[in-house]
């Protein structure tokens, strides 16, 4: 299929996208690693007048620490997320997580900022941002907010980013020595979005868990922190009947029935998932697992 | 053929086309331009079944670069209608199909209008605009529904049955009354599609002129387009040109005749200019041919001792709403009733197969067209009995196979099997593992909580079709492939050969066998392929035929040609033919092997200087054609699956797959386990993960890569390929049957045997594909 013909124009800098963006009367969509975006226009599922390609826009793709911080720019792609050193020190659950992102080619494409603005479902950034407790960074030519990722997602595929707001940058706090983390998710394929997945951040605080966030994808509209779950777990020092009591949470959790996956399956995969991340982060080394 | 075949027959020679495919030098239907080319695009219904009140072209006709809009009727003022009848058949109900919807749609998908532009993109945007008023219909969707239900897809038929197809031999019910055990099961196969890489397209040149017809077309059989298009376009056939160039996979679902694609040779005729079309992924979901959905009732008799006393299978499948073009959708549920029970002894069987109409994309031949259903069905039934019994499953397999002493094989189902390889597969798979111990291992792992299941199918293909089937059937389909070759006068060979080439692999094979048969070096050969114009009216690629009938073709040419070369060569020579013998492109003497003229010579005199050859007018040219007198030719083996199933998500994951194999001559050995280890993936997708997914409205629901999950090379294990060898069948020809279909015939089979004994451990047991998780963990009780 080919897209209808829609205008182009490829930003030169922040401030010229988010004039572009300013411009009423026009309706513009963002372009980044285009990984979701060509296909919705190819489909025609989406049909903007105008594209403004932020791909070549400096600056945009910073990774670095500001303080207790991690700083992720809007235009880094999964595959560095994946493999910088920084991010696997920093953001460990990222790291982690990144492989499960598509398949390479599509790494070497997608961006962070793309992946959160486009706010799939079943997309992995997104719950690893809720679990981490990010902040996300939106401009426009009126000014600069700071959103946290809790009130950020808002429903299918619908987020905070107003029409003519550019996601700017990700920051995250920097993991503690005692950081713990577990990412588990469920696919039918190698790279295939989630059915169903778990990204959950702690701290380990003696046999305990502090900061406990636990975020399932793929199973509602958007992210879910699981505050019950959580809270249950980092109550006391891990057991069997506690996992059991905080699996026994997610029955309350709305989860969502598709022809790749219906709820009860859904359910069930989440609560695999909690069982198996709840377990890794009762392990000193607490790392990702399947 | 008995005696050993000269090389480089039997070498492992890397397919020729694909060094030059990966330099990016392909020349697909997408990389050919013709001067004044138009594109088109289909507006398709979005109904399962609905009403065609109106169609209003207007805006779309007003659109800038339009060229023309064409309605069904418009279409239909060049193009004829057809029936995907069967004279083998004769109550098939075939009803008569437009190649764009008239006034009923009914599946959602169906070509409605075609609209001809100056660019694809303009076409899709004016498609867009064309305005249709529908009322919708009752759609038909699943199988049972549409043989049960109320609702009509075609009123003046009376019923959504399209065929019945029954066979009854030996004491059915006495079977059954006094076997020790009967295992009976309900199977449900989901509806698949082959997904080739390039999707269908043509590019159809129409010169108004002459009335000549050129089509540049993705297609297995270029053929039979030929005649198809000359048939239902009223053209004179030998005007009628179809070249398939590169061919970017085929899999059964390049194989019809596509109401899209006689539309846009119709739209050439109407407008006098090239048109093109290639799919787009979505229309390939919706309107490339399915294939599968089956639900099988089958039910299997074994004596206390372990022996198979019958079968008795009730089949039901769903095929759309038409009878394929021009093959009928008669073969999938012939190949169910004439293939249950294939590898083994038994002595009774009753069989039906009923096809049903439903408002879904039309379903036809997919690799292995049938033959996985009834291996899936006999292997399942097998396992299930002898566990009833009490029995080891792979003894009893052992126990009942068709035997070398048994040949010919008359089986109860009315075919006959000339050559079967069991005993030889068997003990090949015995050399290649320890049976005993993978089976222990899985036991072990069961007894401490796993699901790990091994799974042991047996299976036979039926490969190179003589012309009993179609010919007889009056169909007109080429059983038959042909091969011509030329000596040029510097001594190369050029071949004209009516095999066609989607990937596997074929032209190297015939290549080989040609240097083999005239005794040249590979390379000194050239070989054309995919155009009528040129070659022998032949049937191309289907039913696992290219190497067993037109590699015959081309030994009998390569022998043919030879002969003339080694009479001028004598002649001139004022030697005996019979002491020279062609030897790596030389002319030389046969007892010492030295050299005497080279082909190059023999070129140039033959083309240039003819008239010093005394007493013949050189021809240099040879042509052999050939078709199977057999009505097939069986290959057969033994495919064996290990699965572990992750209890908590009911995934299943392939640790070994293993296949054992028989298919008399090997040309070359690479081509056969490639062209095995691509049957077996599309086997294990629809084994795992392969399903088109329809609401009860007739609307496909996952009709995307992203959705449609063919697996990808991290969800497959690697495939181990084990070559049997029997003794040759012994004719006078080279004695090879086909391999295109083996892999997927076993594949599923393998695996469902496999994931039941793992589930074995719990007591639960699935009869259904493609083996989901979901469908796993409901098997286990856990959702
Ligand atoms: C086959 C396939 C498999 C995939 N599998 C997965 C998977 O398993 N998990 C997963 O998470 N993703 C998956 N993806 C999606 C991929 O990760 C995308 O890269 C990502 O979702 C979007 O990032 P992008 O940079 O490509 O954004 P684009 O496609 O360019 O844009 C996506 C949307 O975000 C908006 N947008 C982008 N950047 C900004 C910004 N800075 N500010 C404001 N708006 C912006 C765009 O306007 C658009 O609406 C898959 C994609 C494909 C094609």
């Amino acid at each position: 299929m080919k897209p209808a013909e829609v205008d182009y124009v490829r930003a030169e800098t922040v401030e010229h996208a988010l004039a572009l963006l300013a411009e009423t009367g026009v309706d513009s969509k963002v372009l980044a690693g285009g990984q979701s975006l060509m296909p919705l226009l190819a489909m025609r599922l989406a049909g903007p007048e105008r594209l403004i390609d932020i791909g070549r826009v400096p600056g945009l793709d910073r990774l670095e620490i500001v303080g207790d911080r991690l700083v992720i720019g809007a235009l880094v792609r999964h595959h560095r997320v994946a493999t910088d050193p920084l991010v696997a020190r920093a953001a460990p659950l990222l790291a982690a997580a990144a492989p499960h992102v598509a398949h390479p080619a599509i790494r070497n494409r997608g961006t962070f900022g793309g992946s959160l603005s486009h706010a799939d479902p079943a997309s992995e950034f997104p719950a690893c941002a809720l679990a981490l407790g990010a902040d996300i960074v939106l401009v426009s030519a009126a000014g600069r907010r700071t959103v946290p990722a809790e009130t950020f997602f808002e429903g299918l595929y619908q987020t905070a980013l107003g029409p003519d707001e550019l996601l700017l940058e990700v920051s995250i706090p920097v993991a503690t020595p005692d950081a713990r983390f577990a990412f588990v998710e469920f696919a039918r394929r190698s790279g295939d979005y989630a059915l169903a997945g778990l990204a959950a951040a702690a701290r380990a605080d003696g046999d305990r868990l502090a900061d406990l966030r636990l975020a399932f994808f793929g199973i509602g509209d958007v992210p879910v922190l699981a505050a019950e779950a959580a809270a249950i777990l980092a109550s006391g020092p891990h057991a069997e009947t506690a996992i059991a009591a905080a699996v026994a949470t997610l029955d309350a959790i709305e989860v969502r029935d598709s022809a790749a996956a219906g709820a009860a399956y859904r359910r069930h995969l989440a609560r695999v998932a909690l069982r198996r991340a709840a377990r890794a982060l009762a392990r000193p080394e607490a790392a990702a697992c399947r | 053929m008995t005696a050993p075949l000269p090389a480089p027959i039997g070498a492992p020679v890397p397919h020729r086309r694909t060094w030059r495919l990966v330099h990016g030098r392909g020349r697909y239907v997408g990389d050919v331009t013709v001067p004044r080319l138009l594109h088109a695009a289909f507006v398709r219904s979005p109904h399962g079944h609905a009403r065609i009140d109106a169609i209003d072209v207007g805006a779309a006709a007003a659109t800038p670069g339009v060229v023309a809009v064409f309605t069904g009727a418009d279409i239909a003022t060049v193009c004829r209608p057809w029936r995907g009848v069967h004279g083998l058949f004769p109550s098939l109900n075939a009803p008569l199909q437009h190649a764009l919807a008239i006034d009923t749609a009914r599946w959602s998908g169906e070509p409605v209008a075609l609209v001809v532009a100056t660019s694809r993109a303009i076409a899709e945007d004016a498609a867009a605009l064309v305005v249709i008023d529908w009322t919708p219909l009752p759609a038909v969707a699943d199988p049972e529904t549409a043989r049960d239900g109320a609702a009509r897809i075609h009123p003046d038929l009376g019923t959504n049955v399209c065929l019945v197809q029954s066979h009854e031999s030996g004491d059915v019910d006495a079977a059954f009354a006094g076997a020790a055990v009967v295992a009976e099961e309900t199977f449900r196969f989901g509806r698949h599609t082959g997904v080739p890489i390039e999707a269908r397209g043509l590019i159809a040149d129409f010169d108004p002129t002459e009335r000549r017809l050129t089509v540049h077309h993705s297609h297995q059989c270029p053929h039979q387009m030929q005649n198809d298009f000359a048939v239902l376009l009223g053209l004179a056939e030998h005007r009628v040109r179809v070249i398939a160039p590169d061919v970017g996979g085929g899999f059964g679902i390049k194989q019809q005749l596509y109401g899209d694609e006689i539309a846009v040779c119709a739209a050439a005729m109407l407008l006098g200019r090239p048109v093109a079309w290639t799919a787009d992924r979505l229309e390939s979901f919706t309107a490339d041919i399915h294939a599968r959905e089956h639900v099988v009732q089958g039910r299997v008799a074994l004596s206390a001792a372990g022996d198979i006393l019958a079968f008795d299978v009730d089949d039901l499948h769903a095929i759309g709403p038409y009878s394929q073009f021009p093959r009928s959708s008669a073969g999938e549920g012939r190949a169910v009733v004439a293939q249950t029970g294939a590898p083994y002894r038994f002595g009774a069987i009753r069989a039906r197969a009923t096809a049903v109409f439903q408002n879904k994309g039309m379903s036809g031949h997919y690799r292995g067209v049938g033959q996985p259903i009834a291996c899936a069905v006999t292997e399942v039934l097998l396992d299930k009995a002898a566990r009833g019994a009490g029995l080891d499953p792979i003894a009893v397999r052992r126990r009942n196979l068709v035997r070398a002493a048994d040949l010919p094989w008359r089986a109860p189902t009315g075919v006959t099997y000339p050559r079967l390889a069991f005993e030889e597969c068997f003990a090949a798979l015995d050399a290649h593992l320890d049976l005993e111990a993978l089976r222990r291992d899985c036991a072990d792992a069961r007894a401490n909580g796993r699901l790990r299941g091994l799974g042991l199918a047996c299976f036979v293909e039926m490969t190179s079709r003589g012309s009993g089937f179609y010919g007889t059937g009056g169909v007109a389909v080429s059983s038959r492939d042909g091969c011509t070759l030329r000596l040029e006068p510097t001594g190369g060979i050029r071949c004209l050969s009516s095999i066609t080439e989607q990937g596997q692999g074929a032209e190297t094979g015939v290549l080989q066998v040609i240097a083999a048969a005239v005794g040249v070096p590979l390379d000194a050969v050239d070989l054309l392929t995919g155009d009528t114009a040129t070659s022998f009216h032949g049937g191309g690629t289907w039913g696992s035929r290219c190497m067993a009938i037109g590699g015959e073709a081309a030994w009998r040419a390569g022998r043919a040609l030879r002969a003339e070369i080694l009479d001028i060569a004598a002649r001139l020579l004022q030697a005996d033919a019979g002491a020279l013998d062609i030897r790596d492109g030389v002319v030389v003497d046969a007892a010492t092997g030295g050299g005497r003229m080279t082909l190059a010579e023999i070129g140039a005199v033959g083309h240039f200087r003819p008239h010093e050859v005394p007493g013949a007018q050189p021809q240099l040219v040879a042509s052999a054609s050939y078709g199977s007198e057999a009505p097939f030719r069986p290959g057969c083996g033994l495919q064996l699956a290990v699965v572990e199933i992750d209890p908590d998500s009911g995934a299943v994951r392939l640790e070994r797959f293993v296949v054992v194999h028989e298919c008399g001559l090997v040309v070359n050995p690479l081509l056969v386990d490639e062209q095995i280890r691509g049957g077996v993936v599309q086997g294990l997708g629809a084994a795992l993960f392969e399903e088109l997914l329809y609401d009860s409205e007739g609307q496909l629901l996952n009709g995307s890569l992203a959705d449609y999950l063919v697996p990808t090379a991290p969800e497959i294990c690697d495939i181990e390929l084990v070559h049997a060898h029997a003794t040759p069948a012994g004719g006078d020809d080279l004695g090879i049957a086909g391999v295109g279909e083996a892999g997927t015939t076993g594949a599923s089979a393998a695996v469902l045997c496999a994931v039941n004994d793992a589930l074995s451990a719990r007591g639960a047991s699935i009869a259904q594909i493609p083996c989901t998780p979901e469908r796993i963990l409901t098997a286990l009780g856990v959702i």
